[in-house]
């Protein structure tokens, strides 16, 4: 499938400074595409040269195949949700969002259609004549995404969608969203810092650091298969070990690290004795007082620090040398037979499918 | 919020509520007092409203210093020279006003735009004229408008005109004067709206498809409303009743309010009419602000 949106070598630079560093992306129709990375990272800048509000210093921008660098962002087929919505406080929730479809010289009667479509898709019918001061939050949003969503852009950008709202809201609205956005079949592009919000609103997330993109992939491919240490620390929790392959086959590796040697059940194209490191998540680490059966990645430590979640506890084990690992344990039974307590030792291991080689 | 206000905060709260009563409502009333008497006949203008000669109280109010600014007795029954008076306060008020905004909303929007770092100066550019004496100021202005002044010989010299331009003593010479010496008092409150503003709006309009001058003319201008009624009022109100700017550089046509009371109060010795006269142009100011305010607040609710 070639790409609905692409950008190639974009860069922009600030006082010589690369804030987007040589970014080449492809955004399929309908997708939702979510670029991730903590704030400086350069996402933001990215987002605002798709708007049209910033010019990019070299690299093009093509949408449905034309080239729109060059456009200023009032032509662009393109809308934006703008982070906290930037709402017009002096209009009502009506004239907001017929704002933009009075601007292409809608008539009236159409006009005045669109908007009662939007009020019914976003369920504000009953706020029409109220002012954005006086809406609550998760109406505020959903009166931005109507607006953004008033003149049927072909590319939709959301700057932090859900960042203004409270936890709790935003656990129900990302949900919400998702769906309006998926009923209207619109292309999307979002920024955000969070990544359970990119997790769970994307079809797939880039993930971003100093400008550049270091892996783009569904949100499960970014979790399972993290590409760089910087991804794998990134998103979720990690255990990173630091060592050198000492054994690369076709399907399985080796990598010797100060804690034992790692076995890892998938090859890597790399040279014998090169350093690379080895990601394992904490929740695919068993914890118990018990010495298990053979397995090929056991190893012995003492409890340092439990915190109990509720849903899952945490472990924080000390191994030989002084390194901690983290380790989760979900919570299954009510009932905890052998219950594990600080400064206990303990054996922990791993499935040889657990640990992701990393290299760069 | 606390309901019951501390020995320091009513102290704060009150003392410029005293110093309003002092110096502003009590020489209101004692204007208002002075405009209900005779001056004929040796009236002293502040003998007691109510007189109690004979035991009958009456009520000394005589409003014919107000009836005499609408209608001197003459058969033609044109305006009076208050009426007109008035009216062109009025006029070269509400004009300046226009010139103040028209100058000073470019001004101050180009102020609320630049770098943070250089608007300190640019702010004390506007204020700097207040480091000068405002008489001396309008001064320096007879000095560039004069027929051999600074303006005319410049153009001379440049060979634009042949004749020096008569400037000085004209309408224009008072409107430029005016313009000049109320510009700081409206750039002023709408370099403080205009620079409090959220700039992502504009973002929003352009994301919209507004062009550059649809998102200044349907975000900009309504959200800087309250800077141009402020900078309008501190600009037409001290305007209308401007004495020292058109009696400086003012022709000597158009007579406005200001110069009519002066001439009452210290040529004829009239004081009830100069107080009347007076007391007729605050409300003549007053009633307008007073229904704007109620229209406001009639849409706000």
């Amino acid at each position: 499938m070639s790409g609905y949106l692409q950008t190639q070598q974009l860069v922009k630079r600030f006082d010589g400074v690369a804030a987007v560093d040589n970014v080449s992306l492809t955004i399929n129709k309908g997708e939702i595409f979510a670029l991730l990375g903590s704030s400086g990272c350069g996402k933001s800048t990215l987002l605002r040269m798709l708007a049209g509000f910033e010019t990019p210093t070299s690299g093009r921008i093509t949408l449905a195949g034309s080239d729109i660098a060059a456009m200023p962002p009032y032509e662009r087929p393109i809308n934006m949700m703008f982070q906290s919505y930037a709402l017009f406080p002096h209009l009502d929730v009506w004239d907001n969002i017929a704002f933009g479809l009075k601007r292409e010289g809608m008539p009236k009667a159409q006009v005045a259609q669109r908007v009662d479509d939007m009020l019914r898709l976003v369920q504000l019918q009953d706020f029409a004549k109220r002012k954005p001061h006086q809406l609550s939050g998760g109406q505020q949003q959903r009166v931005a995404l109507a607006r953004s969503l008033a003149k049927k852009p072909q590319l939709l950008l959301l700057d932090e969608p859900l960042g203004a709202l409270d936890k709790k809201l935003r656990e129900r609205t990302q949900f919400e969203l998702v769906n309006i956005l998926e009923s209207v079949g619109v292309t999307c592009v979002m920024v955000t810092h969070d990544q359970e919000e990119a997790m769970a609103m994307a079809t797939r997330i880039a993930v971003m650091s100093q400008g550049r993109v270091l892996q783009v992939g569904t949100p499960k491919e970014i979790y399972e298969y993290p590409n760089c240490r910087f991804v794998a620390d990134f998103i979720g929790n990690v255990n990173l070990w630091e060592g050198t392959l000492a054994l690369d086959a076709a399907d399985r590796c080796e990598v010797k690290t100060a804690h034992g040697v790692v076995h890892v059940g998938h090859g890597i194209s790399g040279t014998q004795g090169m350093a690379c490191a080895v990601a394992i998540r904490p929740e695919k680490i068993n914890i118990s007082k018990n010495r298990p059966a053979a397995v090929n990645n056991l190893f012995t430590a003492t409890v340092r620090e439990i915190a109990y979640f509720g849903s899952y506890n945490t472990f924080i084990v000390e191994v030989q040398g002084g390194t901690t690992v983290k380790i989760l344990e979900a919570n299954t039974s009510r009932y905890d037979s052998g219950e594990i307590t600080w400064n206990d030792a303990v054996f922990f291991w791993f499935d040889e499918t657990a640990p992701v080689v990393l290299t760069q | 919020m606390q309901t019951k206000f501390s020995l320091g905060r009513r102290f704060v709260i009150g003392v410029p509520y005293v110093w309003l009563l002092l110096f502003f409502a009590l020489p209101f009333f004692i204007l208002l007092r002075i405009s209900v008497t005779d001056m004929g006949g040796g009236v002293d203008p502040f003998a007691p409203l109510i007189d109690t000669t004979g035991g009958a109280w009456r009520l000394m109010l005589e409003f014919k210093n107000y009836v005499r600014i609408f209608s001197d007795g003459d058969a033609s029954g044109g305006p009076t020279i208050y009426v007109d008076a008035y009216k062109t306060s009025l006029k070269y008020a509400a004009l300046t006003t226009l010139l103040c905004l028209l100058i000073g909303y470019p001004f101050a929007y180009f102020l609320a735009r630049c770098r943070p770092t250089v608007r300190p100066a640019l702010l004390m550019l506007v204020m700097l004229p207040f480091w000068t004496s405002f008489l001396l100021r309008i001064a320096a202005w007879k000095g560039i408008l004069a027929d051999q002044g600074v303006l005319n010989n410049f153009l001379l010299w440049l060979g634009v005109i042949e004749t020096p331009m008569v400037m000085l003593y004209t309408d224009v010479s008072m409107l430029v004067g005016m313009t000049y010496v109320y510009l700081p008092f409206m750039i002023l409150p709408l370099y403080a709206t205009l620079v409090k503003m959220d700039l992502r709006l504009l973002e929003a309009a352009h994301d919209l498809g507004a062009s550059s001058f649809k998102a200044f003319w349907l975000i900009t201008v309504p959200l800087s409303k309250v800077g141009i009624v402020a900078g309008c009022m501190l600009v037409f109100i001290p305007a209308v009743g401007e004495f020292v700017i058109p009696s400086l550089l003012g022709g000597a046509e158009n007579i406005m309010i200001g110069r009519v009371v002066w001439d009452e109060m210290f040529r004829s010795n009239n004081w009830p009419r100069a107080s009347a006269l007076s007391v007729v142009m605050i409300v003549l100011i007053l009633v307008p602000l007073a229904l704007y305010y109620r229209s406001k607040d009639a849409v706000e609710k």
